[in-house]
Parts: structure tokens; sequence; C-alpha cells
């Protein structure tokens, strides 16, 4: 890649499992062994400041998991995750000293904006709250001036603040995480699933706001969605998702202009687009396996049109295909099957 | 119109007015809806949340919550009114004549009995078969919605099936008795993206093979671009816009579908910024005089604010706005 600043986050051979064993005395009496769940594996990957990648995929796919482990929610159980060139300190070690100036450098925006503003808050103490947790303001005025500017930043009005969030709508709550986000002044923001919970027009406010935001303060997004469209949008760089590993990863023109991977194809085929409003399409078989027993070699060789006995057998790398562009996958390595014509609008 | 004269349409929702009572005033969740579906067509009920997609649905189900009721309109199936039937009549009418399919597949479905003995208990309530003949027909229903093995399926709990799998229960379960209209409310919303072709290809499957007309009600334009013939596009209530599919995505007439349309992010679009309505639905107990959406409205005139627009005919669709005054076309 020619791009020579470090990047400011970077995913080194990421995974984590998840221990999803029967309670013990189960485990004793039907002589079951424990089970461990793979939700991410083996993902390496970059973001550059100033870049938005989004990383898109069904359920279950790993990728909240992903956002979670970029930002210290969870700690990865093989690689390393490096934000900035130190390693990303885990959340719960304590907020004191470098790990608090970490922290204060990235932010996360959640997918419910029901669910993550404490109800029983004002929303100049939740918007706040950063702010006196990291020691950013000398004292309560100076605390009341920086929420007014940061809820006037999202659009609301310095005395929302002392409204509560049941006060506010769908969008107006996701403004109000947006102005949390923002109030520490970090540089990374990871948004999972941002707007999912909204309503078109109520997301397109949303996904305005965040665009605006990231050409006036110079954020670099992490932004997790299932959405194609949305992806489209917002992306400069999109990463595709399944059962825990990224198939492919490249600028978004040619991720989902000249999709590559066989799922990626298969993904932009299966949204429902409205330029096609009467045409059929092709229905696609199959759906994801359980990650519980993930089928062998490539996981997606049961769905793949293209499958043979390598794929059943040896999982693929992510290897370039193009200069920009890594896929994961024996077939587009070796030539074999369909180059994907142009994709347009 | 699409319902030819000769056949008339399968549903005729007039004038449809849903209330709820209330301490503090009576709200108005429906106001004057109007909505016909032929035989055979698909018609496409869209809106935000909080517009009364769903309940209108309900109200043709006859499933309002009380103290949710029906205050004006009527509701005619087949030319004959049910909005005034007795609950007895309702209950015969509906999974006979009206099948319905809901959002969510895992609470449609009883965790504690098999998907066979559910399908069967509906196919012997409404029609008059042995229990063999029930279970020939369940197996039978399970291999047309597209489950592999329906024979071994017909055995399972719904927590052994898949979100997709389950919600082809859920369809088989509509047909059971060979509905005449389907209602499906967000059938393929809680489902993930290749599940969902898969599911809206079953169901235009099913629709063109059965002839049956449906009321499929979503929040994503793109399912009712995959599926609708017509599209309703609903606004605090009432009908903003009613047209064919095509002409409402590629020319809407209405100044909040246009926006609606715009706000939809597109593929390949080379837009920047999408386009913005500002604010919200207003609230049913706020909601505006005159023309509902003339406070977020750009183009509102004065007459907006005071007098409230009827549906008028503006090149195919229906309009309800002041801006296509009269028969324009």
């Amino acid at each position: 890649m020619t791009h020579p600043d470090p990047p400011l986050l970077a995913l080194e051979q990421v995974g984590r499992d998840f221990d999803v064993s029967p309670p013990w005395i189960d485990r004793l009496l039907s002589r079951a062994p424990r089970q461990r769940l793979v939700a991410v594996d083996d993902v390496s990957l970059q973001i550059r400041r100033g870049e938005t990648l989004a990383l898109v995929g069904e359920s279950g796919c790993g990728k909240s998991t992903l956002a979670r482990l970029a930002v210290g929610l969870y700690v990865p159980t093989r690689g390393r995750v490096l934000f900035d060139g130190r390693a990303v300190i885990a959340a719960d070690s304590g907020g004191s000293g470098a790990a608090g100036r970490q922290r204060q450098r990235m932010q996360m925006i959640f997918q419910d904006p029901y669910a993550s503003l404490n109800p029983r808050w004002r929303v100049g103490a939740i918007v706040g709250e950063p702010l006196r947790v990291h020691g950013l303001v000398p004292d309560r005025v100076a605390e009341r001036s920086r929420v007014g500017e940061l809820l006037e930043q999202v659009g609301l009005s310095a005395r929302d603040a002392a409204r509560y969030p049941h006060e506010f709508s769908g969008g107006q709550r996701q403004r109000i995480s947006v102005a949390r986000a923002l109030s520490s002044n970090p540089e990374f923001l990871v948004c999972d699933e941002p707007t999912s919970a909204l309503d078109v027009s109520v997301q397109a406010q949303v996904l305005n706001l965040m665009r605006d935001l990231q050409a006036r303060l110079g954020l670099t997004y992490l932004f997790i969605s299932h959405n194609l469209a949305v992806v489209d949008h917002v992306a400069d760089r999109v990463g595709v998702m399944y059962l825990g590993r990224v198939v492919e990863l490249g600028p978004r023109d040619d991720v989902l202009n000249r999709p590559r991977h066989p799922y990626t194809r298969l993904l932009l085929d299966a949204i429902p687009d409205l330029s096609m409003a009467g045409i059929a399409r092709p229905a696609i078989p199959g759906e994801v396996p359980n990650p519980l027993s993930p089928p062998s070699g490539c996981t997606f060789h049961p769905r793949c049109p293209l499958a043979n006995e390598r794929c059943r057998n040896e999982q693929p790398a992510l290897l370039p295909a193009t200069a920009d562009v890594l896929v994961a996958c024996h077939a587009v390595q070796e030539g074999r099957g369909l180059i994907a014509p142009e994709r347009g609008a | 119109m699409t319902g030819s004269p000769a056949t008339g349409p399968l549903l005729d929702v007039r004038h449809l007015r849903v209330e709820f009572p209330t301490r503090r005033g009576v709200l108005v969740a429906i106001d004057d809806v109007s909505l016909r579906i032929a035989p055979g067509e698909v018609l496409g009920v869209v809106g935000e949340s909080g517009a009364g997609k769903s309940l209108t649905g309900m109200a043709v189900l006859g499933l309002l919550q009380p103290p949710g009721r029906i205050a004006a309109g009527e509701i005619h199936l087949q030319g004959g009114r049910i909005d005034n039937l007795a609950a007895a009549q309702l209950r015969a009418i509906r999974g006979r004549r009206i099948g319905a399919i809901f959002q969510d597949p895992l609470t449609a479905l009883d965790p504690l009995f098999t998907v066979g003995a559910q399908i069967t208990e509906t196919i012997r309530t409404h029609l008059q078969v042995t229990a063999n003949e029930a279970r020939e027909r369940a197996v039978a229903l399970l291999r047309e919605v597209g489950i592999p093995a329906p024979a071994q399926r017909f055995d399972q709990y719904p927590h052994q099936l898949s979100g997709g799998m389950r919600q082809r229960v859920v369809i088989a379960l509509a047909l059971c008795a060979e509905p005449a209209l389907l209602i499906a409310d967000e059938p393929t919303t809680a489902l993930d993206v290749s599940t969902q072709a898969q599911i809206i290809e079953l169901l235009a499957r099913l629709v063109r093979d059965r002839g049956m007309g449906v009321m499929l009600i979503t929040h994503d334009m793109g399912v009712i671009a995959a599926m609708a013939d017509r599209v309703a596009v609903l606004y605090a209530g009432r009908v903003a816009e009613i047209g064919l599919v095509r002409d409402v995505i590629q020319r809407p007439r209405h100044p909040y579908t246009t926006g609606l349309m715009g706000a939809i992010p597109k593929r390949g679009s080379l837009a920047t910024r999408l386009t913005q309505i500002d604010g919200a639905m207003p609230r049913l107990d706020a909601i505006p005089g005159g023309c509902a959406f003339h406070p977020r409205c750009e183009r509102r005139l004065d007459r907006c604010l005071r007098e409230r627009p009827q549906p008028t005919p503006a090149d195919g669709s229906e309009v309800s706005c002041w801006l296509y005054p009269d028969d324009a076309s």
C-alpha cells in the first residue's frame, strides 16, 4: 500500500473465542466437553487517519465483536490490536494514566439509542460524564458550557441538557450518543450499527451529521453495518466478514462495484434495490452455518457455486487480488470461475 | 385503479378511521385511509414508525387492541362487509380467507408444540379433514415453502429451526386454509439479507401460483420494489400517495415521498449527502391541522396550513397534496 503514515488502528491476526459451554453440572452428567465459539479469527486490517472503514456481514459474522475488540471492550484471545502504534488497553483495567489517555482518544456509538442512554440521568450529565472522568474541564461552569457546545454541534439546543432521554425521539437520542462520544475530543469513533434502529428519514439526518463531523473534526471511523447501501454511502474502504473472518477487503468502489469473493457477490445480489423494481433476482441457496460447528476448509464452501475439493479442505488466506483488494478465496486466486462484470448504479 | 370492475376488488378499505380513546382525548391513528387490492395483486404499504401501517393490517384482520377501535369507514372482503362482524364470525374469516404473517417468526410459533402439530391444528380448525389428511397436507405445505426433508421437520420444535426456516413455517401456517388475502407485516425485517432474498422470492412465487392478493406492510422500500405491484405511502395515519411502484419510486409526487426516496441510501449513488427531511413525524396527540406534513414541507402553500388535501389523481398515481389540486393529468 502506498500510504506512508502509520495506521491509526491496526489489527494483527486478531482472534477472539467465547466459552459457551453448558454449566459444569450439565457437562458432567452428559459427559460433554467444553465448547468454544470462535467469534473472530485471524483478522488483520488497518485503518488510516481520517478514513472510514466499514465492516459488513450478516448476523453472527463477528463484526460487532471486532468493534468491541477495537476499543478494548473485549480482549483478543489471539493477536494484537494496536492504536496509534500501542496495544489497546482493556477497558476494565482502570482509567488512570496511559489507559485514560488512550481511551479519551477513542469512543464508541452503539446501535440502540433507547438502551445506551441512562434514563435516570439528564442529558447534560450523560454528555458531560466523559469530561468529568477524563478531567477535561476545571469546574461545573466550564462543563456546562462545553456540553452546550457539544449539543449544538450535533444539531440539538444547549437547553436540552436539562431534559431526560425519554423526552427525545430516536434520532435525537442518537444525536445525544454522538455528542457524548465527541465530548472527549476523540480521533477515532467506532460506530456499531448506529442507524439501524432508526427510520430512513432520521437515518439520513444522522448519516449526514456523521459525515459533516468527520469533515470538520478529521475523525476516523470504524463503521459496522449490515446495510450495504448505507456502507456504500459512508465508507472509503469496505471489509466483508463471514463466520468470523474477513473474506474481502478493499476500496469501496472495488468491493461494491467489482466484487470478487463469491460471498460478496451473493450479498450484493441479495439486497432488494430500488432500481430493480419488478426484476426477478436469482435466489441464493443456504444460510449462514452454525459458528459452533463451522464447515471445513473455506467456511463458505457449502453455499459457494465455485467450490471444489481444495475449498472443502483448505482454508484460504486473505491475499492480494489486485494492488488494493485482498480476497480470501481459492477460486479467485486460481482464476477459476467468473470475473464479475462491472456493476454500475 | 387496477381492480377491474368485472371481478371487483378482493379487499376494499373505504375511509377507514381508527381511534384510541384516552383520558386526555381521542387519538386518531388512522384517518380516512382508502385502499383496494385486486385478486393476485401485491399492494405495498410503506411508512415510518408510527405512520399507521401495521394498524391498517390489524384493522383488516379485526385484531385491533382495545381501546383501539374502528370509528368510521368500512372494510369489504370479496364484496362482503367484514368490519362490523361479530368476533366469532371474524374468527372464521381469519386464517380461512385472510392469512397473516408477522415480523418475528419466533414469537409467532408456540415453542411447546412441534411445527407439524401447529400446522395440522390450523388445518383442522378451518377445513374438514381427517388427522391423516391434515398431516399429508402439512408435509406438502412444508415442501411447498421450501423446507428440505419436510417429513422430518414436521416433528421438530421451532427452536430446532433457523430464522429463515421458522419464517417459512409461519408462511406455511398462513397458507393452510388457502386464503384469498395475505397480510404480511414486515415479513423479512428480522432476517438477514440472503435469507430475506429467499423469503421474498418464495412469497412472490406463492402469490403467483395461488393468485392471492397481498397487503405487504414494510418500512423497507427495497422489499416493496422487489415484490409489490402498487404502493401506498402512509404518513401520520393518512395516505400521502398511492400508485404503481415504478411511478412512486421514480417519479414521486408528494413532497414527503420525494424526501423519503432521497433519504434512502442507494448503492452506486454519487451524492455525498442524503436528502434530509428535517423534523420528525408528529405524535398522535399533536397532528398538525391542514396537511399533516406541512410543518416539514419545503413546498407548502398557505392552503396547506388550513385545508386538508384529498386524494387526487395525478399521472396514474393518487396524491393527497395541494400541489396537485385537480385532475391535471
